[in-house]
C-alpha cells in the first residue's frame, strides 16, 4: 500500500514511518520540518504550500496518516497554530479527496474533550467538547478534529478515521505529558491530583498499523492501559512533585526551568481528561503491549533525572 | 483486631480492579481508601457506635443501588454507610456514593473524594459505575436532604426520579436504606445559604452550639430488602413517580419504626412497603 505520512518528522511519526516501511509498504513522508538521512523518501514541505500538493498528485497514495498538528506548547502564537492545525488539516482532506485517497486517518488527540470540574470520567466519542472558553489554547485543535470529522459525510468516497489518541509516553521523550515531565522538579497543583492517560509509543503506532489496515470509519478514542494520577507518574517517573498552590504556578509558567504551560492549561493539571476506547477496541481488536508502569519506565531509562 | 488492621484488611478484601500500585481503573487508591477509612471506621466502632440491621440485604457481587435518607448538616450519614458495607460485609464492598458538584471544586477534598471512587454525581459517572457492577450510594433527597434542619431529621424532603430511571435502565436491585441519629450528631438549626454562596457551597449549616462540633450521637442504619422493577426508564413521569414512591414509603416506614425503637416504644408487628 502506498502510504503519506503528514507530519512524518515527528519523533513518534519516524517509528511509525519505519514500522510501515518494515511491513512492506511504499512510505513517503512530508514535514515543514528537516528529517536528516530519512530511511523513506522524504519531502521537507509545508502542507498548506504547492510542493505538498505536487506529492499528493505524484504519488496518489493509497493511505494517508496526517499527525501534522499542534500544541501550544510547541507553538505559542495562536494565529500560526490555527493555521498549521486548521488549515493544514483541511488541505490534506482536499488533497485527499482531490488525489484518489482511499482511507485518511487523522490523529487528534484526547484533550479535545476539555478538562473541569463537572465533566466526566471516561468520555464517550459522541461527547462535545467542555470548558473551551478556559482553555482557548486548545479551540484550534478541536477545530481540526471537527474539520477532520466533517470529511465522514463531506467526502463518503474516502473513509475517514479521527483518532482521539490518549498522551504518549516512551523512549523518545517527545510528546504533552513526556515534555511536562522532563525536569528534576515537576509542579503541580496543590490539592489536585488528576489521572493522566497514555500509551506506550509503540502501542501508539501499533494502533495506526491497525487502523490502516482495518479502515474502520468514524471517531475513535485510542488509548492502552488504565489511567494514573499524576503525581504517580512523576515519582515512578524518578522525578519529584512539587505541590504549588494554582496563582503560584500560574506566575511561574515558563520560567525557573518550569515547563511553558498555557494558563488554561491549568484545569488540565486540576482534573482529568479520561476516555473510554471500548469501542476503537472492538473496531480494530487493538489491544496494548504495554502496561502503564512499562511506559513509564520506558520513558525514565531514556530520560533519568536530570542532575 | 486493631481498627486500622480492619480496615486494610477490608481493603485488601475488596473485589476491585487494582493495578500493581493499588489504583483501580477510576483511580480508586488502596492507600487513600485505607487512611480515610480507619478514622471513618472508629467512629463507626466507638463514637457514634453505629447498629446496622439487614446488611445482608447489600448484595455481595453485582450492580446494587442503595438508595437511602439524609439527615445532618454534613454527610455523615453516608461515610457510615460506606464504612457499613465495608466493615460488615463479606466480602466487603466499596459504595461509591454520588458528591455534590462543589466537592470536586476545593482542593485537597477534590483529591480524597476522586482516590475514594466517591465521583461528582453526574449521570455518566451513575450509569458507568453500575454497568460495571459497582455499589452505589443514592441520597435522592440530595443537598436538600442534608439541609433538613434537627427538627425535621426524620422527615423526608422530595425524592428526585433520576435514580429510579437509572435503576431501571440498567436492571439494577435497589437497596432501601434508612439512617437514624446522624441529625442528632450533627444538628442544624438554620442554613447559611448567602454565605454558603460565597464559599461555593449550597449552604453553611449553623448548629445549636454555634460550632461545628460532630455531637456523639448513636446512629443506625438500616437495609432492606432489594427491590427490583420492571421497565425500561423511558417511562412516562407518573409511573415512575409512583415506583420512586414505594421506595420512599420503605424509608419512611423503617424511619418511622426506628424513631420509636428510639423512644423506647414498642414497634408494629408488621411494616409493609
Amino acid at each position: 500500500m502506498k502510504i503519506l505520512l503528514v507530519g512524518a518528522a515527528g519523533a513518534i511519526a519516524r517509528s511509525l514511518a519505519r514500522r510501515l516501511q518494515a511491513d512492506g509498504h511504499d512510505v513517503v513522508g512530508i514535514d515543514r520540518r528537516p528529517w536528516a538521512a530519512s530511511p523513506i523518501e522524504f519531502h521537507q514541505v509545508d502542507v498548506r504550500k504547492r510542493g505538498a500538493e505536487e506529492v499528493f498528485r505524484k504519488l496518489r497514495p493509497d493511505a494517508v496518516v496526517h499527525t501534522a498538528t499542534v500544541t501550544s506548547l510547541v507553538v505559542p502564537g495562536a494565529e500560526e497554530r490555527s493555521q498549521i492545525n486548521v488549515a493544514g488539516t483541511r488541505a490534506v482532506f482536499d488533497y485527499a479527496r482531490a488525489y484518489g485517497v482511499e482511507h485518511c486517518i487523522f490523529v487528534g488527540r484526547h484533550t479535545f474533550y476539555g478538562a473541569g470540574p463537572d465533566s466526566p470520567l471516561f468520555h464517550t466519542e459522541d461527547e462535545p467538547p467542555l470548558d473551551l472558553d478556559r482553555f482557548p489554547e486548545l479551540a484550534d485543535l478541536v477545530a481540526a478534529d471537527l474539520v477532520a470529522a466533517t470529511a465522514l459525510w463531506r467526502f463518503p468516497e474516502i473513509a475517514t478515521t479521527v483518532l482521539r489518541v490518549c498522551y504518549t509516553l516512551g523512549p523518545t521523550g517527545s510528546g504533552t505529558l513526556a515534555t511536562y515531565v522532563r525536569g528534576r522538579r515537576v509542579p503541580v497543583v496543590f490539592g489536585f491530583d488528576p489521572l493522566f492517560q497514555f500509551l506506550h509509543e509503540d502501542d501508539f503506532v501499533r494502533a495506526v498499523v491497525l487502523t490502516l489496515s482495518q479502515r474502520p470509519r468514524g471517531i475513535f478514542n485510542v488509548a492502552g492501559p488504565q489511567p494514573l494520577p499524576l503525581s504517580i507518574i512523576i515519582r515512578e517517573a524518578g522525578r519529584t512533585p512539587v505541590p504549588l498552590p494554582e496563582a503560584v504556578i500560574a506566575r511561574m509558567r515558563g520560567r525557573f526551568g518550569f515547563p511553558k504551560l498555557a494558563v488554561g492549561a491549568l484545569a488540565h493539571l486540576k482534573y482529568p481528561v479520561v476516555v473510554d476506547a471500548r469501542a476503537f477496541r472492538e473496531h480494530t481488536g487493538f489491544v496494548h503491549q504495554h502496561d502503564e508502569l512499562e511506559s513509564i519506565r520506558s520513558f525514565r531509562a531514556a530520560f533519568p533525572r536530570p542532575p | 483486631m486493631h481498627i486500622a488492621a480492619q480496615v486494610r484488611d477490608a481493603v485488601d478484601r475488596l473485589e476491585l480492579p487494582f493495578n500493581a500500585l493499588g489504583l483501580d481503573p477510576y483511580g480508586i487508591s488502596k492507600r487513600h481508601l485505607v487512611r480515610a477509612m480507619t478514622p471513618l471506621a472508629f467512629a463507626y466502632r466507638h463514637y457514634f457506635s453505629v447498629q446496622t440491621r439487614g446488611i445482608d440485604h447489600v448484595p455481595r457481587r453485582g450492580r446494587a443501588m442503595l438508595v437511602g435518607n439524609h439527615s445532618g448538616g454534613i454527610a455523615i450519614d453516608a461515610t457510615m454507610v460506606i464504612a457499613s458495607c465495608l466493615l460488615e460485609l463479606d466480602p466487603p464492598r466499596l459504595a461509591q456514593g454520588m458528591a455534590e458538584r462543589f466537592l470536586n471544586r476545593f482542593a485537597v477534598a477534590s483529591v480524597w473524594a476522586n482516590r475514594t471512587g466517591q465521583f461528582t454525581g453526574l449521570p455518566e459517572h451513575a450509569e458507568r459505575l453500575l454497568r460495571d457492577d459497582r455499589l452505589l450510594l443514592v441520597f435522592p433527597e440530595g443537598a436538600r436532604g442534608t439541609a433538613k434542619l434537627f427538627r425535621d431529621r426524620y422527615s423526608l424532603v422530595d425524592f428526585g426520579s433520576g435514580f429510579m430511571r437509572l435503576a431501571l435502565k440498567t436492571e439494577t436491585p435497589i437497596v432501601p436504606f434508612a439512617v437514624l441519629g446522624t441529625g442528632d450528631a450533627f444538628p442544624t438549626i438554620a442554613n447559611a445559604r448567602a454565605l454558603g454562596r460565597v464559599l461555593g457551597l449550597p449552604y453553611v449549616p449553623v448548629t445549636a452550639t454555634g460550632l461545628p462540633l460532630v455531637l456523639p450521637a448513636k446512629v443506625e442504619i438500616e437495609y432492606a430488602g432489594p427491590i427490583r422493577f420492571e421497565g425500561t426508564g423511558n417511562e412516562e413521569d407518573e409511573i415512575v413517580a409512583a415506583q420512586v414512591n414505594r421506595v420512599k414509603a420503605v424509608i419512611a416506614s423503617m424511619l418511622e419504626s426506628g424513631v420509636r425503637r428510639r423512644r423506647g416504644e414498642p414497634s408494629p408487628a408488621t411494616r409493609e412497603p
